[in-house]
């Protein structure tokens, strides 16, 4: 490993100061469940390491204006623990896919949000767009667990955030801050599918962090689930997840949101299964056509049909449950 | 004929056979067991391995000028040199060492080599493909039993399909390496390994290949290796590592640690061999199987691999019509090593699994088509007996159904049987039993413990015979230096060294009534030793406690030696088991995944000397089976010819929640007379068949290959 520098600020404003406008010069520590593999890997080579874990303002899980405020650093166990965040039931299902204690011990909610793609070809040193000799080793190479939605290229990896579906459904936004001062941003804009290996799978700047979630007051009534296609219940990737929120009026939804996870570059919400779900009766039928519609604009690769089918059945069992 | 050195007889065992706690457990549990990797010597460096990038090269350079200047480095060793070809992604080409681990990375990372690239090819399902790639060699057809068209002509049905199980590593736990401390002329090796007492000719010979070193002779060589890791197979040599480290160390005067890395474990020091096959298979309308027929081709790297034994355990050659065509693929991965029962698992699943399929086509119940047909095994009565033992245990006739018949719902559950072979023969070995004037015993050899209770049975073994308790037996094993003893290979090690000591303990014992009988002034074969006494079996009362008899020693220790084989030893072991095991399982046919709700596992292995390590064993097997069925593939990226998940996180096992109920029965009582026989292999060849048949019976399809991953069974399906 590199040497590199660690400092561990108690203020959030020192630790973006402290932080290179450059990418690729330092890197931010949070639960260190992502990072530190990287490092090891050599895949981040960081001279400073800029660890959150003595910044007290980014911790803590409260209720906030009829919402929920998540600290940046609040642990995944810390989430599930919350009685604040109890009543969020989708946000709780994802949470609790994590089935690693040392992960959801360790791991942030920011962590979470951020983390680098878990694509084998990125990780084994090809880079986040994966190429090997001028071209993309993605659609002709192994390809079982990558994109099927927003996957025109050059970028074919899934964002693995068990907790971004959920949150976007839920309307979450997330406050940034840089050395000139905090912004916040809805939750979805904080990703992005990379256009050149120059670009990251998030909008902030290198000298950014997340500083907070806030999920806004006013979806308390909404039915909402979280369902993961998932292998394993040891600690495992989804081939998909799906989580929906759906306000129901006079039995009829009325508004729905539909974010799929691990199918996409970014946490992929899907108007046309969102579509499809306004006024309908919640339940399997609605389920069902979601779930279609959802997949319906899929470009699997090489390898990776299953995973429409797959993505499909998580919307409509999400939206099973949800009802 | 009876001999003194037989197994007691059921009645008079107070120990062989019951449940004991593993001896090694509370030091395995406090953390206290030294394993290889825990192994930290004063002024110890480290080493790591630069290993090739490439599938295939030649090596155009070597450039170590770099490394050379990374703080803390402290020296390096060529594995291979300018020239040498790599036929692999991991192959060893050099190793370097340095003061700290991290250190020795940067170092390892600084070290530059070049390759010329020559073509590669890492792809073995495709044999067509590969055929074109080059990279097939046929080998020769294998033809028995009566002519195969005519009994095609006879069958009233017959089935033809696509079965197979990709590659496979043995991903130990405590990956492959050693702590080499070379000082002076003495070589102390604590390895990693499945053979302390072959390590130190294979090391010694390693090295005085290198002119540099100059003559190192086996006896220099000490091994030590009290507790290991997990070895499968995969653990039987030196290998290059090992040699490169002892070289490390005699360069720098130091110890040197060099264990692999993860990725190096699953990349170049395991892998089981694939094998794919079309295979039909055809019996009469009654059930009575009359042909086989298969075409199989795998790999197992560059050298390729040999023929599956298939049919496998429906094999009798008189009556079966068989037919076998293999096909040899060479692939730029890592090579193959022997994986817990060599060739087995996947040949059960190129005969359970078309076996299967067949019952399913006549419409019969599989346990009533694979106990019809017992009789072309080599043990009717011993499967016969285990299946209807296993079909008990599994609620095999309220759970089954026919194929397909599996009720509405997205979950289907069905069930599924396989059965399984293999000989344990023992190995040679030779131990020494000693008993000390204060009472102490110990048992002494050359073998080792790869976690699987090599030190709980010779405490059993040695206790039994000398009517003492468990705590009162010391085991030594774990050293170069002791009596030698066989590689722990094929299931080969519980025979052995049961008889050695065996034989150690009541030669030791003889001697040690001899002295008492002068003591006690009665026949030395009227004195037996029982319930920690010797006393007279004529007069109960002429009798002293186990402490007293020997203190009758004087000074003097005894030593007893035991053999295996020894012709006049009595008949102490035996090779050849049977084993039927059966899965019920659930299948998500939305999503395609698979869920363990129970299997079941019936095992003969002659007389069993520990009941709860026998199915410690069997446990450990069936789980090691879940995950090569469901989870365990090593993936091949053709374009860089690298293995794309040599890591935990994609390279799947099983956690104790995907793992389901697991019921064990060990038959005992029924073949006791044959004496012990190993456990190490035979329960890990059935779980793939058993549970794709399973899976099969649940969703009425069958998922050609393993394992049975969410996108092949919904490939399946959508084929049906």
């Amino acid at each position: 490993m590199q040497n590199f520098e660690y400092i561990a600020p108690t203020e959030t404003l020192s630790a973006v100061q402290a932080l290179s406008p450059d990418a690729g010069v330092t890197a931010v520590l949070a639960g260190g469940t992502d990072l530190l593999s990287l490092m090891k890997e050599r895949i981040e080579t960081p001279s400073r390491v800029v660890s959150l874990r003595n910044v007290r303002a980014l911790r803590g899980i409260s209720k906030k204006g009829g919402g929920l405020r998540i600290g940046a650093m609040a642990t995944v166990q810390e989430l599930l623990d919350s009685n604040a965040a109890a009543g969020y039931k989708s946000l709780v299902q994802a949470a609790s896919g994590i089935t690693a204690p040392q992960v959801r011990a360790m791991g942030t909610v920011a962590g979470d949000l951020l983390q680098r793609p878990r694509c084998w070809y990125y990780r084994n040193g090809y880079g986040l767009l994966a190429t090997h000799e001028g071209e993309s080793l993605v659609p002709t190479g192994e390809n079982r667990y990558h994109a099927i939605l927003g996957n025109k290229g050059p970028a074919y990896f899934v964002n693995a955030s068990s907790l971004a579906p959920a949150l976007i459904s839920l309307g979450a936004q997330a406050t940034v801050a840089g050395p000139d001062g905090e912004r916040t941003v809805d939750l979805a804009d904080l990703f992005q599918i990379p256009s050149s290996e120059s670009e990251r799978e998030n909008t902030l700047s290198p000298n950014e962090i997340v500083t907070e979630v806030t999920v806004p007051g006013g979806t308390s009534g909404w039915k909402t689930a979280t369902y993961e296609v998932r292998q394993r219940q040891l600690l495992d990737w989804p081939f998909a997840t799906a989580s929906v929120a759906l306000r129901v009026r006079g039995g009829k939804i009325a508004d729905a949101r539909v974010v799929l996870g691990h199918v996409a570059p970014i946490p992929w919400r899907s108007s046309e299964a969102e579509a499809a779900l306004n006024g309908q009766a919640p339940g399997e039928a609605a389920g069902e056509a979601a779930g279609k519609a959802a997949v319906a604009a899929a470009t699997p690769l090489s390898g990776n049909k299953a995973k429409v089918q797959l993505a499909s059945v998580a919307v409509k069992r999400a939206v099973a449950m949800a009802g | 004929m009876a001999t003194k050195y037989d197994w007691p007889a059921a009645e008079d065992r107070s120990l062989i056979g019951k449940r004991h706690n593993r001896v090694d457990g509370p030091e395995k549990a406090r953390g206290t067991a030294k394993y290889s990797y825990d192994r930290n010597l004063d002024g110890m460096l480290y080493a790591r391995l630069v290993t090739s990038t490439v599938p295939h090269g030649r090596i155009l350079g070597i450039d170590t000028s770099n490394a050379e200047k990374v703080p803390g480095y402290k020296g390096h060793v060529n594995i291979l040199n300018v020239g040498d070809e790599v036929q692999w992604v991991g192959a060893e080409v050099l190793a370097v060492c340095a003061d700290t681990e991290e250190h020795a990375r940067d170092v390892a990372a600084a070290t530059a080599v070049h390759f010329e690239r020559l073509p590669h090819w890492v792809k073995d399902e495709d044999v067509e493909q590969a055929g074109t790639a080059n990279r097939v060699t046929p080998a020769k057809d294998d033809t028995k039993g009566p002519d195969i068209e005519e009994a095609w002509k006879s069958a009233d049905a017959t089935v033809e399909g696509y079965y197979g199980l990709g590659i496979i590593t043995h991903c130990c736990l405590e990956p492959h390496g050693q702590v080499v401390d070379w000082s002076g002329d003495e070589i102390t090796v604590y390895a990693s390994t499945q053979a302390v007492a072959r390590i130190p000719a294979d090391l010694a010979r390693g090295l005085s290949r290198d002119e540099s070193i100059g003559t190192v002779n086996a006896e220099q060589v000490h091994v030590i290796t009290p507790y290991m890791g997990g070895g499968f197979g995969s653990k039987f040599n030196i290998d290059t590592w090992g040699i490169a480290c002892a070289k490390l160390s005699k360069q720098t005067g130091k110890p040197v640690k060099l264990m692999l890395d993860r990725d190096e474990e699953l990349m170049v020091a395991g892998g089981r061999p694939s094998d794919y096959g079309k295979v039909k298979i055809g019996a009469k309308k009654d059930g009575t199987l009359v042909a086989y027929e298969a075409e199989t081709w795998s790999t197992g790297g560059v050298a390729g691999r040999g023929s599956p034994p298939v049919p496998y355990v429906y094999n009798n050659e008189e009556r079966l019509s068989q037919k076998a065509r293999h096909l040899n693929v060479s692939t730029n991965i890592g090579p193959a090593r022997a994986w817990r029962a060599p060739n087995h698992p996947q040949a059960a699943v190129l005969t359970m699994c078309p076996m299967e399929d067949l019952a399913a086509e006549l419409d019969m119940d599989p346990v009533e088509f694979f106990k019809k047909n017992a009789d072309l095994t080599a043990r009717p009565e011993v499967y016969r007996y285990e299946i209807d033992k296993c079909a008990e245990m599994i609620g095999w006739k309220d759970n089954w159904h026919k194929r397909g018949d599996s009720g509405s719902g997205p979950v289907k559950r069905g069930l599924g049987l396989s059965l399984h072979t293999w000989g344990g023969r023992p190995h040679d070995s030779t131990c020494e039993v000693r008993i000390q004037p204060d009472g102490g015993v110990s048992v002494n050899l050359a073998s080792q413990d790869l976690g699987v209770g090599t030190y709980t049975t010779l405490s059993v073994v040695a206790a039994e015979t000398l009517g003492l308790q468990i705590p009162d037996i010391t085991v030594n094993i774990g050293s170069s230096r002791l009596p030698i003893s066989g590689a722990s290979g094929g299931s080969t090690t519980v025979g052995g060294t049961s008889a050695s000591t065996r034989r150690a303990t009541v030669n030791a014992l003889e001697e040690l009534k001899g002295v008492v009988a002068d003591a006690l002034e009665v026949d030395a074969s009227d004195l037996v030793a029982k319930d920690g006494k010797v006393f007279a079996e004529s007069d109960p009362s002429k009798s002293l406690s186990w402490t007293e008899a020997c203190r009758k020693l004087g000074n003097r220790t005894i030593t007893g030696q035991g053999k295996q084989p020894d012709r006049e030893g009595g008949k102490l072991n035996d090779s050849g088991v049977g084993g039927v095991q059966m899965a019920d399982v659930s299948v998500d046919v939305e999503t395609g995944i698979v869920t363990i709700n129970k299997i079941a596992a019936v095992q003969d292995v002659g007389l069993v000397l520990c009941l709860e390590q026998c199915e410690s064993q069997v446990y450990g097997a069936v789980i090691q089976g879940i995950a090569w069925a469901l989870y365990e593939e090593a993936i091949y990226d053709q374009a860089t010819g690298k293995m794309l998940n040599p890591d935990m996180e994609f390279y799947k096992l099983p956690g104790a929640a995907d793992i389901g109920e697991l019921e064990v029965h060990m038959v005992q009582n029924k073949y006791d007379d044959r004496g012990v026989i190993g456990i190490g292999e035979p329960p890990a060849i059935s779980p793939g068949a058993a549970i794709s048949n399973a899976v099969a019976n649940a969703i009425g399809v069958r998922v050609p290959t393993l394992p049975l991953t969410p996108d092949r069974v919904l490939e399946a399906l959508a084929n049906a």
